[in-house]
């Protein structure tokens, strides 16, 4: 048998059905695994052995039982902006350093019912505002596959953790591409869903029209088991969508001969790696091979897609994280002079730069006098862009494109430089304006060793449509089966 | 130069629902600082409003009693400010796209009646509590009241004299109470008023600079501090100084406002669209249903009763002012036919021991029935109008029902004509005197007469049956001599 560390969830499943291992068993062996790896990757802000034990036990006698799910048992990272009741849960922060939740995120009570196990809360950029976990009040996260490089971001340490066999599986969040350009930069799958698809509550809110929860795995079969798991109606999510869900493991074998993908010509325009061009065109005769049909097509207003997105986003932003003020909870200044002095003090040494950066971006684009300059003009471009797509969507069954116009970066090489950090996200951002489903998959290395993931973009609550994609293409493909040399 | 004000008023309700407007935790008055609190009205990271579909309900029960439009589609928006009182350091509003538009409430004036027109009718979610310590410089939270339901309501700038504003407050006050959406309660806070008054020349139709007043605590109040505002921005005028626009905070104790911060010092509360909240729909038939359940409000009440019940306007207005008044009158003259006597007996006994307060109807211990039993005993002649005044305040007094009280206490009127016969022949034999004053022709003694008779019967002869038979004796005395 392999390293149990190294199986995909659905192969955990059939070791615990075989009874060949019991989930405290698994369980330990990621604790281990976790315990050689932190000092290089630093995919966790939390590692919580307890807490997981605990529920691997529990996991193991309802299994006994002949109960549970098939989930049920398996080891996995959460995202650390998602709350854990009675876990500290700090969303990368200096400023919820010490926040342990009253209350579980509604993912985590879908755990929780599942059965499956936490490991942990995996490391992100602060309040989810970074492509490549930089950002951090912990510390970076190392790219697996090569210790010099970035992992992406924002869900940097949950894809990283995938990647470097630390968990089965994990959850990260999206609001402009943070779980797809982490999961391609450490060669892993990840899904973000259509907005609305899961819920948002105990989610701690970056840019609540964007954010959404999604799984990231090693293959399609673990992302579909996940999505099944966390999709649904939630009552306390307002946005969350009264709608059942199809059963996405239903859509693992089904032949994709006759579909149609879309090239959109805005998206390859960016394209600043000839190693990624290399792996689209790969990707394209590989589906080709399928029996699949490309059209080209195009987005006209996504160039503006990252513009709009650093109004709307860090407006929302401005206003979400004005709660951090020192009064309720998390960090507060151990001197100050008055109230206003108190707020003043705890969130400039509470917040990091690039936090701070963006929360004056939007109170700025919300002020008096410029709200309709910029917000108003910005959730304009937002209904172009959404119409685009729409268009688009007449022509095709999904559009495939890069997930990043370039593979991993350096550490440092773009942390002091905004712009060409937020340029990152080209690709992913206008998915999220959208409101669509996107996926990142592994499609190839380039050059020097680097995983390069690719990106598939379906119509609304059409998940089912990209799992059906991705895993024909794995099942003629074994990039997805690559390991990081650690 | 003469110089006319213009008010317009902006009134926050408290609304009546079990629970807060986002979150399931209740709005029960007076428990321990942050018990009524969860996640969400906290302000907890992560967490999300929900919308309380009763406070939708309850602010378009409002909207429709004041005749405002209903938006199809509106929108939550976030106003951004930091106070310790509002834990996410926003507050769920309405901002571009309120509830409610429009509308009008009459108010009765000295010159008749007058329509103030609304501008808008929106839901916001309410803050909550500092609780300020007197010896050190701390200041606690209490986040009971962060997150209960409030409407706001926004009137055009037309009310002329702070009269008329203190009568629109009423009226309004008058449909939240009835509509039993809000106990319009100003002294604890669940219906507030601030007021932007600004003075202009009589004949001028543009609108002066404003000043904004805060702090009005009760009717009295607002009246005090419109007239002392109007006052000071007429003194400064004359003197030709220019008003600053500013809001200013009322001193119940001086009765004087005082700048609180101008106009540059305004906060600039960035508002946009919450994105966690979807756009309100409020759909045409769930606006049917509630205006056909809509009850009859104060204004057409009073209507009704003059017509139905023959009673005057000014009975009618004090009859109708409370909807448990209307009812408790309503059901009295169901059980006793005869409105101008019910009306009268409310109008002075009980309106005495409800000290002019017609809302504590509610807690009255006089229930309708007892009260129609007490006028029937009067009517049959059990007992006489005098002492039904005795029995009605030991009735209130002690809960207990009017035969109850009138047979422990012997209060029952004496009509037996034997009985009251011997007491008359004792006193004409006792004050022959004053029988030949009579007999005379000085028929004032009579009264002297009727009065013994009272004084030994203790007040219970029955003042028909005593005048009939003193006259019947007093007549056979003058056929005997």
């Amino acid at each position: 048998m392999a390293n149990l560390y190294e199986m995909t969830a659905t192969e955990l499943g059939r070791v615990l059905a075989g009874k060949k291992a019991s989930s405290v068993e698994i369980t330990d062996a990621f604790l281990k695994r976790i315990e050689a790896m932190e000092e290089k990757v630093h995919s966790y802000v939390t590692v919580t052995p307890e807490l997981a034990l605990d529920m691997a036990g529990e996991a193991d006698r309802r299994l006994a039982r002949g109960e549970g799910g098939p989930l049920t048992g398996i080891p996995m990272a959460v995202k650390d902006n998602m709350c854990i009741k009675g876990q500290r849960t700090t969303c990368g922060s200096k400023i919820l350093h010490n926040f342990v939740p009253p209350y579980d995120a509604q993912v985590v009570s879908r755990i929780r019912e599942e059965g499956m196990v936490i490991l942990g809360s995996a490391n992100m950029d602060e309040f989810a505002m970074g492509s490549s976990t930089e950002t951090s009040h912990w510390g970076t996260t190392r790219n697996p596959w090569n210790l010099d490089m970035i992992p992406g971001g924002s869900s940097g340490g949950s894809a990283a953790a995938v990647a470097a066999g630390e968990a089965a599986v994990s959850l990260g969040s999206d609001t402009g591409g943070s779980i797809r350009l982490p999961a391609a930069f450490c060669g892993v799958t990840g899904i973000k869903p259509t907005y609305g698809a899961v819920s948002r509550y105990g989610l701690v809110a970056y840019a609540s029209s964007l954010d959404q929860i999604g799984p990231i795995s090693r293959d399609v079969p673990d992302l579909a088991l996940i999505l099944n798991m966390i999709c649904g109606h939630d009552p306390k999510d307002s946005t969350s969508v009264p709608r059942a869900h199809e059963d996405f493991t239903a859509f693992l074998d089904k032949p994709i001969s006759g579909m149609t993908l879309g090239l959109p010509k805005e998206f390859f325009n960016k394209l600043a790696s000839p190693d990624v061009e290399r792996v689209v065109a790969e990707t394209r005769s590989v589906f080709e091979g399928l029996g699949v049909n490309f059209v080209e097509l195009s987005l006209p207003h996504l160039d503006y897609g990252i513009a709009a997105y650093y109004i709307i986003a860090p407006s929302e932003a401005s206003s979400n994280l004005a709660r951090y003020d020192g009064v309720k909870y998390g960090h507060r200044a151990a001197k100050f002079s008055s109230m206003i002095d108190m707020y003043c003090r705890t969130r400039a040494e509470g917040f990091g730069p690039e936090v701070k950066r963006r929360i004056m971006l939007g109170t700025y684009a919300l002020s008096s006098g410029y709200y309709d300059a910029y917000y108003l003009k910005a959730a304009k471009v937002r209904t172009l862009i959404t119409r685009d797509f729409k268009r688009a969507f007449e022509a095709c069954d999904a559009i495939f494109c890069p997930t990043a116009p370039s593979p991993a970066f350096r550490i440092g090489e773009k942390i002091d430089d905004p712009i060409q950090m937020y340029l990152t996200d080209v690709c992913t951002i206008p998915v999220n304006m959208a409101g669509l489903p996107g996926m990142a998959f592994p499609a190839g290395f380039s050059a020097d060793g680097l995983p390069i993931g690719l990106q598939l973009i379906a119509p609304h609550f059409e998940e089912a449509r990209l799992i059906q994609l991705a895993a024909a293409f794995q099942r003629e493909t074994d990039h997805h089966l690559k390991r990081p040399p650690l | 130069m003469e110089y006319e004000a213009v008010i317009g008023l902006e009134i926050h309700a408290q609304l009546l629902t079990d629970s807060k407007a986002f979150c399931s935790c209740t709005t029960r008055f007076g428990n321990e600082p942050n018990t009524n609190t969860c996640p969400i009205c906290q302000g907890m990271p992560g967490v999300l409003p929900v919308l309380n579909r009763k406070a939708l309900e309850f602010t378009v029960r409002m909207a429709l009693a004041c005749n405002c439009e209903i938006n199809e589609v509106s929108r939550f928006a976030r106003k951004n400010y930091y106070y310790p009182d509002l834990p996410k350091n926003y507050q769920i509003s309405q901002y571009e796209l309120p509830v409610a538009e429009g509308g009008w409430v009459e108010v009765e004036t000295d010159d008749g009646i007058r329509r103030i027109r609304l501008t808008r009718i929106h839901m916001e979610e309410d803050a909550g509590k500092l609780i300020h310590d007197d010896h050190k410089p701390v200041s606690y939270v209490d986040l009971n009241r962060t997150g209960v339901p409030l409407i706001e309501i926004v009137s055009e700038p037309e009310i002329r004299s702070p009269e008329e504003a203190a009568a629109y407050l009423r009226a309004l006050r008058s449909i939240l109470v009835y509509l039993q959406i809000c106990d319009g309660n100003m002294e604890e806070g669940s219906f507030r008023c601030d007021a932007n008054v600004s003075i202009r020349p009589v004949g001028e139709t543009n609108l002066g600079v404003k000043t904004e007043l805060k702090n009005m605590n009760s009717f009295r109040n607002v009246q005090r501090g419109l007239q002392y505002e109007i006052e000071r921005q007429t003194a400064l005028i004359q003197e030709g100084e220019r008003i600053t626009q500013e809001t200013r905070l009322f001193d119940p104790t001086t009765g004087t406002t005082a700048s609180m911060r101008s106009k540059e010092q305004a906060h600039d509360y960035r508002y946009f669209p919450d994105p966690d909240l979807l756009p309100l729909r409020v759909p045409p038939p769930l606006v049917e249903r509630i205006r056909n359940a809509l009850p009859e409000l104060a204004a057409q009440k009073k209507e009704r009763f003059i017509k139905q019940f023959g009673i005057p306007p000014y009975d009618s207005g004090v009859l109708t002012a409370s909807r448990d008044m209307a009812a408790y009158f309503e059901e009295t003259v169901r059980l006793f036919p005869n409105p101008k006597i019910v009306s009268n007996w409310i109008m002075t006994e009980l309106m005495r021991e409800l000290k002019g307060e017609e809302s504590g109807i509610s807690r009255c211990p006089v229930p309708p029935k007892e009260l129609a039993e007490l006028l029937n005993l009067i009517g049959d002649g059990t007992i006489s109008g005098k002492i039904a005044k005795t029995v009605f305040e030991e009735m209130y007094a002690t809960g207990r029902g009017a035969r109850t009280i009138i047979e422990e206490k012997g209060l029952l009127q004496v009509s037996d004509t034997g009985e009251l016969t011997e007491v008359i022949r004792k006193i004409l034999d006792d004050n022959p005197g004053e029988v030949a004053k009579f007999l005379a022709g000085k028929t004032k003694v009579m009264g002297f007469f009727v009065g013994q008779v009272m004084k030994v019967t203790k007040g219970q002869g029955n003042p028909a049956v005593v005048n009939r038979l003193l006259t019947e004796e007093l007549k056979f005395r003058s056929l005997d001599k």
